[in-house]
């Protein structure tokens, strides 16, 4: 029975502020959604690394009779060399347990055949010009440079390759966006707070006879304050449950419907990353309308 | 009932004191009208026995709690058991009389049936039986007044503040309430009354402790409003 009266007075509040209730369930909307793709951006992130970094190796290529490398003196490898390259590798702490393997001309050749196939550089090129080399896959894949220093120079060893070199600057790149959305969102988040402690200090005024007589007749503090958080959790939750669909939808279109068509080999984030995501929007969502109208009132309450 | 010991206030941002060292008991059941000029001291009393301010020194004593030991949590608590009336009155304008006298009642939480019965009763006592269902813009002045008093006593407190109840009312009108007042008074209930109104005070010959100043300069049992000189 005292629920009706709380009820009744945020049926009143929300009316009385439409346009402003309005305002801060949009910009709840845009901000949680565009921090849940931050949060979305995040986990693909981290996804397409470990996708990548899984399938590192090192690739340490030996010398044939044309190449320039340090350790090269313009012949062909020999077994002892290949020996002694091997056993560095495998002696190397950063290895991972049986995580060399040798690829010889022929492997290479058709390996080379198979990727180049419909191209006319297939039929110009020879066996021999292949270089035999020793794909090492490691035990942590943050953890290269040791191993490359290691191998690299020994006689024998043309040249040391690393993927990473190559995917680090992409991932750098992908983390500034991660950042930017973290930001862009931070800063909406906290344009959302206040105009949601505005939005309570219009309603507070509104009512200011009414809490007056409720001060004076002595209602408790929290019952003065639950109009206010009822009307702030419902803006919030409406602005959320928003965001949430919008979310899904662009999770549904983008990544599931495109995106994972077209490039089927990586990983996308799915129906679990976009439920943890929406779970976690839906807890700031609560707590970006509770604390500021806790603040706010606690303000007018003070006695 | 209320008492205050050593009492001074002073505002923040103000070097003179509102109150200064103020001793005064007030029993229980005790009728106590409060007189004395503009900013003499009136509202500041009324203000830390409902303890919308704290004491700058002493202690004041309100149904047996020290207010300045009391935890802010515990106030609302405390000033259910004291009325207040204002001068302008304070109704709701958008709520009828019964609502409006209701409503001190819903916002502590006190069950329908309750309410339902308390209602009609408060308002028969202060003369309004057959208004309730009027919104205040309705009502006379008097009328007004009757509903802010019936809203001040319908949990039946144990105190009754006035803050110069009659101040916007004719005299015939103010005969009424103060005929009203005393007849709360009658049920146990101590009343406490600021007001500037001379025929009133000498009228009632209850006890009179005047300000001045911030310093109680007479307190007399069945006193008049001014020194006769």
């Amino acid at each position: 029975m005292r629920l009706n009266y709380i009820l009744s007075d945020l049926g009143i509040g929300l009316k009385r502020n439409l346009s402003m209730t309005i305002a801060v369930v949009v910009t709840i909307w845009v901000s949680l959604a565009l921090f849940g793709s931050a949060l979305l951006a995040n986990e693909q992130v981290d996804l397409m690394k470990g996708n990548w970094y899984d399938k590192i190796q090192i690739s340490v290529f030996m010398c044939t009779k044309d190449s320039g490398g340090r350790g090269c003196s313009g012949t062909e490898v020999t077994q002892e060399q290949k020996n002694r390259i091997r056993q560095v590798i495998e002696s190397n702490p950063d290895t991972a347990p049986d995580g060399v393997f040798g690829e010889s001309k022929k492997e290479a050749f058709a390996q080379f055949k198979k990727l180049y196939k419909d191209s006319p550089i297939v039929s110009t090129v020879t066996e021999d010009q292949m270089q035999e080399s020793y794909r090492v896959k490691l035990r942590d894949p943050q953890r290269y440079q040791n191993l490359v220093s290691a191998v690299a120079g020994l006689p024998g060893v043309d040249t040391v390759q690393d993927l990473r070199q190559y995917l680090d600057p992409l991932f750098e790149a992908l983390k500034g966006l991660k950042i930017g959305a973290y930001i862009a969102s931070g800063l909406l988040l906290l344009a959302a707070l206040m105009q949601i402690s505005n939005t309570i200090r219009l309603a507070a005024y509104a009512r200011r006879r009414e809490i007056g007589i409720m001060r004076l007749v002595g209602a408790s503090n929290f019952y003065i304050q639950l109009p206010f958080l009822l009307e702030a959790i419902l803006a919030a939750l409406i602005g959320a449950i928003l965001a949430c669909g919008t979310l899904w939808l662009g999770v549904y279109f983008v990544v599931m419907r495109r995106a994972q068509e077209t490039f089927k080999v990586w990983q996308w984030v799915g129906a679990s990353e976009t439920f943890r995501a929406t779970l976690i929007m839906v807890v700031v969502g609560i707590i970006l309308a509770v604390v500021p109208t806790f603040l706010t009132t606690r303000k007018y309450l003070k006695v | 009932m209320i008492r205050f010991e050593n009492v001074s206030k002073t505002y923040e941002g103000q070097t003179k004191a509102a109150l200064l060292n103020v001793n005064i008991e007030i029993e229980k059941g005790e009728f106590v009208f409060l007189v004395g000029t503009s900013g003499s001291g009136k509202s500041t009393f009324l203000r830390l026995v409902l303890r919308e301010h704290r004491t700058s020194k002493g202690h004041i004593m309100v149904a047996g709690k020290d207010l300045n030991r009391l935890a802010s949590w515990r106030i609302p608590q405390m000033r259910r058991q004291i009325g207040t009336v204002f001068q302008d009155f304070r109704l709701l304008p958008n709520k009828t009389v019964a609502e409006n006298v209701a409503f001190a009642l819903q916002v502590i939480g006190k069950p329908r049936s309750h309410i339902r019965k308390t209602v009609p009763e408060v308002l028969e006592l202060v003369g309004l039986e057959g208004k309730q269902d009027r919104l205040p813009d309705e009502l006379s002045g008097g009328e007004q007044q009757r509903v802010a008093i019936a809203r001040a006593f319908v949990n039946r407190p144990m105190i009754l503040i006035a803050d110069e109840p009659t101040g916007n009312l004719d005299p015939a009108t103010s005969e009424g309430i103060m005929k009203l007042l005393d007849r709360i008074n009658r049920t146990g209930t101590t009343v406490v009354m600021a007001t500037h109104d001379v025929s009133i005070v000498n009228q009632m010959r209850k006890r009179v402790i005047e300000l001045e100043n911030g310093h109680v300069v007479r307190d007399e049992s069945r006193g008049v409003y001014g020194y006769q000189h």
